[in-house]
């Protein structure tokens, strides 16, 4: 018997070795990208916050050479651009996945299905290209019109995929509860399906932003970037990424401090965003039930 | 034989008697020659019954029998499944809501429906849950008489006394008892001729079902009700006839037996009815 025992607490010691071992292996890959991600952080602040002040959110860019100057064109481009993109992008998006879900019995629908995850896949520099063949070359030349375009590409398949999994949460028996009520099937998903699901409904809406307001090829190709302040659509806009892109590459400190500058806001702003959202729809959601 | 006399007992004696003098009139449903699939599954197989207003009409059987199919068939709603649909003549008043030419949104409208699970939408309040059928379908109302629906379908319903200080209170922060009369409400609050119930005392204690069974008791004078239930001691107390639907060897359900639930119950005709009742199948 002492044997028997003695052969069991072995056994036992190395499953808790081996237990221990990969415990501490997933201790490590969890401490190594959490770490990645404050690295980068830590390192944007640490070289970009000395360039935020007054007139970097106020002042066009200075020429080559001079010191001082801002991204204000930038930072109002990018908003400008991501409004009209979204202005786009949310019917679309969200009348697709309405398509595939609430009227998705059909061949079309999974076609139609394939067709948003291709779209959601492709570089988004082919986005730009395309916008450049279709609309720059023909339309309007390089402009935010054809910028804003290309960031609304981008964002309907982001949109259409987590919105259609956000609809597919909602139980058939709230619809037929709807539909029982002789309620049209148009009505039943613009006033009681959508209502439902509309925190969910901004926050997949919050993260397309996010994600379009990062974008730069698609943006060196249509919106081409601008040193002076533009509001008009037809002509070439500047965008915080294009600002970061140009600074970044040129020779001059203060530029580069400039960029890194740029950066922070830039990852302020899509923070703030999504933290806002999921603030308001937590609260939302509290009031609700 | 015990358990069909004890299942007697259950049987309301005084609603027979109507039975079979309510029986003499026109029937308020006719279905002929129905039949229901989902996709390539041949659900329910030449279906004629009449259905009688003034009555609950109980549909009884085995699980996969058909019940809720045949149910859902009377509003249409059995199309409203991926695949589905059914074939036949459902004939309401004298008009087959099954021809080509019929709107289903304008026959669910005539034709209220209570489901297994209570469903409040959980974005609305009690108030607005009861008139949502309304504000959906006929909206820009003055408030006063979304005020008087309410409140009249929540009577109706023997919810306005639990109810009434709370009406502002999200539908689904009532117990599960208040949210299948609060559904009722709401199927009553659209004035519909028929009410059909599928099963919906399934998901709820024995006090909360003997409310539901209670009302259903008050409200068949001015509804036709049908009744979907497993529960045969709930068929035997809340309905005047019934229906015993079964599924053969194919899969296909068929009404088997159909009468007045006292007959049913106690002298049924057919074996499988008997052995069914008695507990010997199913």
């Amino acid at each position: 018997m002492p044997a028997m025992r003695d052969a069991e607490l072995a056994r036992l010691k190395s499953r808790k070795l081996s237990a221990a071992f990969f415990y501490g292996l997933i201790i490590i890959a969890t401490v190594l990208s959490v770490s990645i991600l404050f690295i980068i952080i830590s390192h944007i602040f640490v070289n970009g916050f000395s360039a935020l002040n007054w007139d970097f959110f106020t002042q066009i860019p200075k020429p080559y050479g001079e010191e001082g100057g801002g991204i204000a064109p930038a930072i109002v481009g990018t908003l400008i651009m991501l409004l009209v993109a979204a202005l786009i992008a949310i019917p679309i998006g969200v009348a697709t996945a309405i398509f595939i879900v609430e009227y998705g019995a059909t061949k079309l629908a999974a076609a139609v299905r394939f067709a948003v995850e291709l779209l959601a896949e492709l570089p988004s520099i082919v986005v730009g290209i395309f916008i450049w063949a279709l609309v720059v070359r023909n339309l309007t030349g390089y402009s935010g019109l054809a910028g804003s375009l290309a960031l609304a590409v981008i964002m309907i398949p982001i949109i259409a995929r987590s919105v259609e999994e956000i609809l597919k949460l909602v139980p058939d028996s709230l619809r037929e509860a709807a539909l029982a009520l002789g309620t049209p099937r148009w009505k039943v998903v613009l006033f009681i399906v959508i209502p439902t699901v509309l925190p969910g409904l901004l926050t997949s809406i919050m993260l397309s932003v996010a994600r379009a307001a990062g974008e730069t090829a698609p943006l060196l190709l249509t919106s081409l970037g601008n040193s002076f302040f533009n509001f008009d659509l037809r002509r070439p806009m500047a965008a915080m990424p294009l600002q970061i892109y140009s600074y970044a590459i040129s020779p001059y400190d203060d530029w580069h401090t400039k960029a890194w500058g740029a950066t922070l806001l830039l990852i302020a702003l899509v923070g703030i965003m999504s933290g806002g959202v999921k603030y308001f729809t937590r609260r939302w959601n509290h009031e609700s039930h | 034989m015990s358990l069909i006399k004890s299942m007697a007992d259950i049987v309301r004696p005084q609603s027979n008697e109507q039975a079979s003098q309510v029986q003499e009139r026109e029937p308020k449903i006719q279905i002929r020659n129905l039949n229901a699939y989902y996709g390539k599954q041949h659900a329910i197989e030449n279906i004629n019954l009449d259905i009688y207003p003034g009555l609950v009409t109980a549909i009884i059987g085995p699980s996969g029998c058909g019940k809720s199919t045949m149910i859902r068939c009377i509003n249409r709603m059995h199309e409203v499944i991926k695949g589905a649909y059914a074939a036949g003549e459902v004939i309401v008043d004298g008009e087959n809501i099954y021809a080509l030419d019929a709107d289903p949104v304008r026959i669910r409208r005539r034709i209220g429906m209570v489901f297994q699970k209570p469903n409040p939408f959980p974005t609305k309040t009690v108030y607005e849950n009861v008139i949502a059928g309304l504000r959906l379908n006929m909206p820009k109302q003055k408030k006063s008489f979304y005020d008087e629906v309410a409140e009249r379908s929540l009577r109706a319903a023997a919810l306005w006394d639990e109810v009434k200080d709370k009406l502002n209170a999200p539908g689904t922060a009532l117990s599960g008892g208040q949210q299948q009369r609060l559904c009722i409400a709401r199927a009553l609050a659209i004035e519909p001729e028929i009410l059909l119930l599928d099963e919906p005392a399934s998901a709820l204690d024995p006090t909360a079902t003997l409310k539901i069974e209670d009302l259903l008791f008050s409200l068949k004078e001015q509804y036709t009700i049908v009744l979907v239930t497993h529960n045969m001691q709930q068929a035997a107390r809340a309905s005047d006839m019934t229906a015993f639907f079964m599924a053969g060897e194919d899969h296909k359900g068929r009404l088997i037996e159909y009468g007045e639930t006292k007959e049913i119950f106690i002298n049924p005709k057919d074996k499988r009815t008997e052995d069914y009742i008695s507990g010997r199948l199913g």
